[in-house]
C-alpha cells in the first residue's frame, strides 16, 4: 500500500469561502501535519466536507491560501489537475463509475491521466485491489459489490495514483453498521503506514484511536484542534463540549 | 360487408395491388430508404454530439449558437429545412454532392435530426450525477477527459431508447426526399408507393409502404428496449452480504 516518506503537509491559512451569499468558512487557519491522520468532526452544516473539499480545490476558496507541501494550490496559474493527482479522494457515497468493472475503476485513472499501458495499469490496480483485501473482484461491476466493498475499491482507485494525500469525506456514513468495520480497517491500515489523512467522520471511536489531532468544525469556523485524548476528554471549547455530549 | 366499410377495403387494403407494390418497395425502395435512414442518422448523431457538448458548455460563446441551432432546426417545419438544404445550398453555388440528390438529402435530414439528436444526448448527459464527474475529476482527469470515459459512455447508455425513438422518425422522414426529386432508382419507399397510388388510382401502394415501414420500426423498438433491459440489469449478481 502507498506510503508517504516524510510525509505531505497540508496548511489552511485564513481559508473563506461563501456559497453565494452564504459564507460557509470563516478565515480557517488549521495545520495538517505529514504524515498523520486529523480528523475533522462537527455538527451537519458546519462546513468540514466543505474545507475538506477546499484541499484539492473541488471548492475553490474565495480568501486565504492553501498550501500542499510548499506549493499553494490557491495561487493563479496552479494546474488543478497536478494539484489532485496528488491528492486522493473517498467520497461519502463511493462514486465507482456505474458502466466500468471494478478493475477498470481502478485503472482508468492511471491510463488516462498518467499515460500508463493497460497491462502496467492493471497490475498495480491489481495490487491496490489486493491491498484493501478485494482480491479476485477484479472483473465485477459496481454494483454487484456490498457498500463496504465499493469503498474500499474506491480507496484503491484513490491509492493507486500514488497520492501523497488522502482526503475521506463521511467515507463510512452511508454504509450499514456491519460494513464499516472493513473500511475503517483500510483506513487505519493506511494511517499505520504513514499517509497524511484528512478525514471527515463521525466515528469518534476511529478518531480517538487513530488521529494525531482531532479538530471541531462548527459554523464554518474551527473552535477547538488538539490530540484526541485531549479533544474527547478535556474538550475546552464550550460548544465542542455540548457536541460531544450530544455524540458520545 | 357495410358499403363504407368495403371502400375503405378496396381503397387502402386491395389485396392485388399490395402483392404488385410489394416487389420494387422491397428491391428498390427499402435499400434506399435504408441507405438515407444510416446516412442521415450518422450525421445526426455526429453533429448532435458536437452541439450537446456545447449546450452543456460554460461558455456563453459556445453555448448561445448551439442554442440557437437547437431551436431554429427544431422550430423550422421539415419540408422547409429539406427544400433550404436540397435546393438552396446548390442554388447558393454550394454543389458539395454534385446532382446526387442523395447527398442533400441525407444532409438535410441529418442536420435537423442532429437537433433533437442534441437535445437527448443533453438529457442524457447531465443526467450523469455530479458524483460521477467529481470522482473523475478528483483522479486529476481533465473535464474533456471526463466527459469522455465518464459522462458520454454512461449518458449514452441511459438514453438508447429516446435515441431508438429518434431512428425511427429518421425513417420515417426520408420520405421527404421526394421534395428533391428522384430518379426511378433512387426512388424511397415512400416515393415509390406514392408513384404506385398515382398511378393505380388507389392508395394500397402508401399502405404496403406503411407495412414495411411498421415491420421496420416496431422490431427495431422491441430490440433496443431488450437490449436497455439487459444494460440496465448489467452482469449482475446477488450483491455480497459477506465482507
Amino acid at each position: 500500500m502507498t506510503s508517504s516518506p516524510g510525509g505531505t503537509r497540508v496548511r489552511f491559512e485564513q481559508v473563506g469561502k461563501a456559497f453565494g451569499r452564504v459564507p460557509v468558512l470563516h478565515e480557517v487557519d488549521l495545520e495538517v501535519p505529514g504524515a498523520t491522520t486529523t480528523c475533522i468532526v462537527g455538527p451537519s452544516g458546519s462546513g468540514k466536507s466543505t474545507l475538506l473539499r477546499c484541499a484539492n480545490l473541488m471548492e475553490r476558496p474565495e480568501r486565504g491560501r492553501i498550501l500542499l507541501g510548499e506549493l499553494d494550490i490557491t495561487a493563479p496559474g496552479v494546474d488543478v489537475n497536478a494539484v489532485r493527482r496528488r491528492v486522493g479522494m473517498v467520497f461519502q457515497h463511493f462514486q465507482l463509475f456505474t458502466h466500468l468493472s471494478v478493475l477498470d475503476n481502478v485503472s482508468l485513472a492511471l491510463r488516462r491521466v498518467r499515460a500508463m499501458a493497460r497491462e502496467p495499469a492493471e497490475a498495480v490496480a491489481r495490487e491496490k485491489l489486493r491491498a484493501v483485501g478485494l482480491d479476485g473482484f477484479e472483473g465485477r461491476r459496481p454494483a454487484d459489490l456490498s457498500g463496504g466493498q465499493q469503498q474500499r475499491v474506491a480507496i484503491a482507485r484513490s491509492l493507486a495514483m500514488e497520492p501523497e494525500v488522502m482526503l475521506f469525506d463521511e467515507a463510512t456514513s452511508a454504509l450499514d453498521p456491519e460494513l464499516v468495520k472493513g473500511v475503517l480497517a483500510v483506513m487505519r491500515d493506511l494511517a499505520l503506514r504513514g499517509m497524511t489523512m484528512l478525514v471527515v467522520t463521525h466515528e469518534m471511536r476511529f478518531a480517538r484511536e487513530v488521529a494525531g489531532q482531532v479538530v471541531f468544525v462548527d459554523g464554518g469556523r474551527v473552535l477547538e484542534v488538539a490530540p484526541p485524548d485531549e479533544f474527547f476528554d478535556r474538550p475546552r471549547n464550550p460548544r465542542l463540549r455540548h457536541f460531544l455530549e450530544q455524540v458520545l | 360487408m357495410p358499403d363504407g366499410l368495403h371502400q375503405i377495403f378496396v381503397t387502402f387494403f386491395d389485396p392485388a395491388l399490395i402483392a404488385k407494390a410489394l416487389p420494387e418497395l422491397l428491391a428498390v425502395g427499402l435499400p434506399n430508404t435504408l441507405l438515407l435512414s444510416v446516412f442521415a442518422s450518422a450525421i445526426g448523431i455526429a453533429l448532435g454530439l458536437f452541439v450537446a457538448a456545447g449546450l452543456m458548455s460554460e461558455r456563453l460563446a459556445l453555448r448561445l449558437p448551439c442554442r440557437g441551432y437547437v431551436d431554429v432546426l427544431r422550430g423550422l417545419p421539415h419540408i422547409l429545412t429539406v427544400y433550404l438544404i436540397g435546393q438552396g445550398l446548390p442554388l447558393a453555388g454550394l454543389s458539395v454532392f454534385g446532382d446526387n440528390t442523395y447527398g442533400y438529402a441525407a444532409l438535410a435530414i441529418g442536420l435537423i435530426e442532429s437537433a433533437y439528436f442534441a437535445e437527448i444526448f443533453r438529457a442524457g448527459f447531465q443526467s450523469v450525477e455530479r458524483g460521477q464527474v467529481e470522482a473523475a475529476r478528483s483522479t486529476g482527469m481533465t473535464r474533456g477527459q471526463t466527459l469522455r470515459h465518464i459522462v458520454v459512455p454512461q449518458g449514452v447508455r441511459r438514453v438508447l431508447p429516446p435515441l431508438t425513438g429518434q431512428f425511427i422518425l429518421v425513417v420515417k422522414a426520408t420520405s421527404l426526399v421526394y421534395l428533391l426529386g428522384l430518379t426511378a432508382s433512387q426512388r424511397e419507399m415512400f416515393a415509390i408507393a406514392q408513384d404506385g397510388a398515382i398511378n393505380n388510382a388507389n392508395l394500397t401502394p402508401l399502405t404496403a409502404a406503411g407495412l414495411i415501414y411498421l415491420a421496420l420500426t416496431i422490431p427495431t423498438t422491441y430490440a433496443v428496449n431488450a437490449w436497455d433491459r439487459r444494460l440496465r440489469r448489467g452482469r449482475s449478481r446477488r450483491p455480497l452480504a459477506v465482507e
